[in-house]
């Protein structure tokens, strides 16, 4: 893949490979990212990666992306060390890694200082009373569009959801105990539902 | 200063934990989140977690800064580097192991429904969110009014969230809320 001697004149005419990025490339994209990153970062990576990097194919962008939300923790820091470590090994995934952490961590940080020093001012106690009930309110939304497909199949999976929101969100239990209950009996319930399908 | 290291190793087990079960991103350790610093360990009231997810949500970059929010507030700089990297190191390091042997597994059965089973949890999970974050920011009329309004744009419209959050900020400095 990283062949750096030219193609010999005589070849037939091939469309170049995408480039392999290199560490600086890997640090830099995503730094950039996150400086365009107001409103989510997801549809920036996707336009540097595809578009323009070309380092992606829409379906690989969509394959990788799938394997992030399926892991656990942050889907688009988990996006940064699989793309980083497909790359470039485990380097990669660190320079890509950190390329994506620096600047919200510096703003948050900065966000942190300010809430702790200004947080009891009249005005911005009433502009977060105001923003909170929105933040709330975009969660709600993010929750009916993921939960609206499930509801519209028949099969395990509205009843482990509902299960799974009453237990931590209205019981408040312990996020370990109820998964150490509920992800085996959901990923039974879906491997019994997939064999009958499959005969 | 025995009790800042304490408090921290605290904070990176914590949180390295609750990284590696947020099925389905960070929103679904929201609530967890709550209960250890809320409920279970004092370290903040209500208001001053429900403020932090506010600033969270307007602020650039991924959600998951909460964490940093949160690890300032309870120990200050190291407090921040440490949360920080309990949230986004564990997972990062599985997602470089995974990120290689996914494609051998892409067609498995076992793995087919290992997904299946795991994508309803993690929805129930950021529903937990909605619930906990809900109960927390809405005390008024008026608040609750707020988080509806802004649901079902959000869901119905196309409209940048940022738009809403600042409409939403506007009417609470405006003194509606």
């Amino acid at each position: 893949m990283s062949k750096t001697e030219p193609e010999p004149e005589t070849a037939a005419p091939r469309l170049p490979g995408p480039p392999i990025p290199s560490h600086a490339d890997l640090f830099l994209a995503f730094f950039k990212i996150t400086l365009s990153g107001f409103g989510g970062t997801l549809p920036w990576t996707r336009r540097m990666f595809v578009e323009e990097k070309r380092w992606l194919t829409a379906e690989e962008f969509n394959d990788v992306y799938a394997l992030c939300q399926f892991l656990p923790g942050p889907n688009i820091v988990n996006l940064t060390a699989v793309f980083g470590s497909r790359m470039r090994g485990a380097t990669g995934a660190m320079a890509a890694w950190a390329g994506f952490l620096i600047v919200p961590f510096c703003v948050m940080l900065a966000a942190a200082m300010l809430y702790e020093r200004y947080g009891d001012v009249e005005a911005v106690r009433r502009v977060l009373s105001g923003i909170a009930p929105a933040a709330a309110g975009l969660i709600v939304a993010t929750v009916a569009k993921m939960a609206a497909p499930m509801f519209r199949s028949f099969g395990p999976a509205p009843i482990v959801l509902l299960v799974t929101a009453f237990a931590i969100g209205l019981m408040r239990w312990p996020l370990l105990l109820v998964l150490i209950v509920i992800a085996p009996v959901s990923i039974a319930l879906a491997w019994a539902r997939l064999s009958q399908v499959r005969r | 200063m025995k009790a800042d290291g304490d408090i921290l190793i605290t904070l990176t087990v914590q949180f390295a934990l609750m990284s590696l079960l947020a099925l389905g991103g960070a929103n679904a350790v929201v609530p967890e989140m709550h209960r250890q610093a809320v409920e279970l360990r004092g370290w903040m009231n209500e208001r001053v977690f429900t403020d932090m997810f506010a600033i969270s949500q307007a602020a650039p970059g991924p959600n998951v800064m909460l964490v940093t929010l949160i690890g300032y507030h309870v120990a200050g700089l190291a407090g921040a580097l440490v949360t920080t990297f309990a949230m986004c190191g564990p997972t990062a390091v599985l997602a470089h192991f995974l990120g290689r042997t996914w494609d051998r597994f892409r067609d498995a059965p076992w793995r087919v429904a290992v997904q299946a089973g795991v994508v309803p949890i993690s929805v129930g999970l950021v529903g937990a969110s909605a619930i906990v974050l809900t109960q927390a920011a809405d005390h008024s009329w008026l608040a609750v009014a707020i988080t509806v309004a802004t649901a079902a744009t959000a869901y119905w419209t196309r409209w940048n969230p940022l738009w809403l959050i600042g409409i939403a900020g506007l009417a609470g400095l405006t003194g509606f809320v």
